[in-house]
């Protein structure tokens, strides 16, 4: 940009650019009315009552909010390890098989992804509950000998998030795990190392980009989670995104929702910003 | 690979019980949408088309399809080609701002949903726009652009400039050289892109819980209050329609990709 302004290739450039600026503005109008403003209001809104106040910011570490962020960040983190655990062997047996038993593998992950969630939630209610398959099936193995509470309480919605947000970890590692030339494994093998060994020290830490990306997404889709935890919850967990929503639509408190949705907000940009040094965002929102 | 060790035997039965935990829950609505009880037991005792005729018979569930389809078509419309504008322009365009720019157009897909619906909320009740169509379709429309741009995005990071810039020295304006000459090379992301805005909207319920409503509620909605209250075995029936539908859409996808490959 140092160029003169009689350098008409410099001056070229900046035609360029301020036409695709002019392309780019709808798009642009779009994003900034309805998400950059409201969001900008409601960071005014937390801190902004008659006055200058930090009210709503000292009542996060009190009681029944405190309780709810780390209510919801335990859910979190069980929800994104069990995914991990669950997810990393799905990639790991689709990325090593031949391609057509892989798109296979790949299109039983992806038609739950993109079935709608409240469907998905649905199903889990109507299995989990007391008169439901898995309650009967439990029954039936004697294992259990009357049926136990599985729905509407914190183990149904684990399971259920775990459900609808398995896809999210699978896609990414994949990905990751397909680029992962299949000789480097069988070079580390033909020099003497046991399969354990290898696996440990070539194919996981090779591995690792796709971990990452599946982690951050589906520890930030469960950190707002709202439809799953309201309606498997039973009432009984809070989390962030239910406070966020009754504080509007039954208190009409907007100091409170905008204060906990600016510190949920935070939390995931953090999140967002250091998950982008080591993986490019682009890739970690690829899969969404 | 081609031995079959234990380890990888153990390694596959695993796979196909996680599979089988992941395809299950979607399957089992299908089965038992057709049963002729209230009480969701599989198998289910007798089949009837029941719960068919509850959604079809009820004004209230055919408008509220009608309101989701609408906003639906509405917003893949309208995103669509401002999504495949701002990828083009993102592109094109060289000034640092750009970069800056595509992270501000895919703040929907990492701001929670929640904190969207209730800053969108806020911005209708000031002008007026909760329980509208028109701010359905906008919401829509805005929590869709990312699709657009990720889809055609990648496409045009692996399209060959230089044609569409031949096509422009040979006499041709931007806009018919990008008609004529990029646009049917990257139709198979476009129609992608599209079609994931239109599964995006069917889908979505945070946000239309609070801005949605009236004559104007969604599908999801009205599951969603629904569902809060009882397991109304008429959702069953909507989840199996929805489903199908939903597949469909991306066999849509599936094939217009197939197809742009064998093309390239």
């Amino acid at each position: 940009m140092q160029a003169t302004e009689s350098d008409p290739a410099a001056r070229h450039q900046r035609r360029e650019d301020r036409t695709m600026l002019i392309l780019m503005t709808p798009a642009l109008l779009v994003i900034v009315v309805l998400l950059v403003v409201p969001l900008a209001w409601l960071s005014w809104q937390s801190i902004w009552h008659d006055g200058f106040t930090l009210e709503n910011y000292r009542r996060m570490f009190t009681g029944a909010y405190l309780d709810t962020f780390l209510l919801t960040f335990k859910l979190s983190i069980i929800v994104t390890v069990i995914t991990l655990v669950l997810g990393y062997p799905v990639a790991y047996f689709a990325a090593s098989l031949p391609p057509k038993l892989s798109a296979l593998v790949l299109g039983m992950v992806i038609l739950p992804f993109w079935t709608s969630v409240l469907v998905r939630t649905y199903a889990w209610l109507v299995l989990l509950q007391r008169t439901g398959l898995v309650n009967k099936a439990l029954i039936a193995s004697g294992l259990i000998d009357r049926p136990v509470q599985l729905a509407y309480n914190q183990f149904g919605t684990i399971i259920a998030m775990v459900h609808i947000l398995l896809p999210f970890m699978v896609l990414p590692l994949y990905s990751a795990m397909q680029k992962i030339p299949p000789n480097l494994s069988q070079a580390g093998a033909s020099l003497g190392g046991s399969p354990l060994h290898v696996f440990m020290r070539v194919f996981l830490p090779l591995s690792m980009s796709g971990v990452f990306a599946g982690v951050t997404l589906v520890f930030v889709l469960c950190l707002g989670f709202y439809i799953t935890p309201e309606l498997m919850g039973g009432g009984k967990s809070i989390m962030v995104s239910m406070v966020v929503s009754r504080n509007v639509e039954i208190y009409n408190s907007w100091g409170a929702a905008s204060a906990v949705s600016v510190v949920l907000l935070i939390c995931v940009g953090a999140i967002f910003y250091a998950a982008s040094r080591v993986v490019p965002l682009e890739k970690t929102l690829g899969a969404k | 690979m081609n031995k079959l060790s234990f380890g990888r035997i153990v390694l596959g039965a695993t796979v196909v019980l996680i599979l089988l935990f992941l395809m299950v829950p979607v399957l089992i609505v299908v089965p038992l949408s057709f049963s002729d009880t209230r009480f969701m037991t599989f198998p289910p005792p007798a089949y009837s088309l029941r719960w068919y005729h509850s959604f079809f018979d009820n004004p209230a569930w055919i408008d509220a399809a009608r309101t989701t389809l609408t906003a639906s078509v509405c917003a893949a419309l309208i995103a669509t080609p401002l999504g495949v504008c701002a990828a083009y322009a993102i592109q094109n365009g060289t000034h640092w701002i750009m970069r800056y720019l595509r992270t501000l157009l895919m703040l929907p897909l990492m701001v929670p949903i929640i904190i969207v619906a209730v800053g969108v909320f806020f911005v209708y009740s000031q002008a007026g726009y909760v329980n509208t169509l028109g701010g359905l379709i906008l919401a829509d429309t805005m929590l869709g652009l990312p699709y657009v741009l990720i889809s055609v995005g990648a496409d045009l990071r692996t399209f060959d400039r230089t044609q569409e810039m031949v096509a422009r020295s040979l006499g041709m304006n931007r806009f018919r050289s990008f008609m004529t000459v990029t646009l049917p090379q990257i139709k198979a992301s476009v129609i992608s892109g599209a079609v994931f805005v239109f599964i995006q909207a069917l889908d979505e319920t945070v946000v239309a819980l609070f801005v949605s409503g009236g004559t104007n509620q969604t599908l999801t909605r009205r599951m969603f209050v629904t569902l809060r209250d009882e397991i109304d075995p008429t959702i069953a029936a909507i989840s199996t329609m929805l489903t199908a539908l939903t597949l469909c859409l991306v066999m849509i996808v599936v094939v217009s990709r197939r197809s742009g490959a064998a093309r390239a």
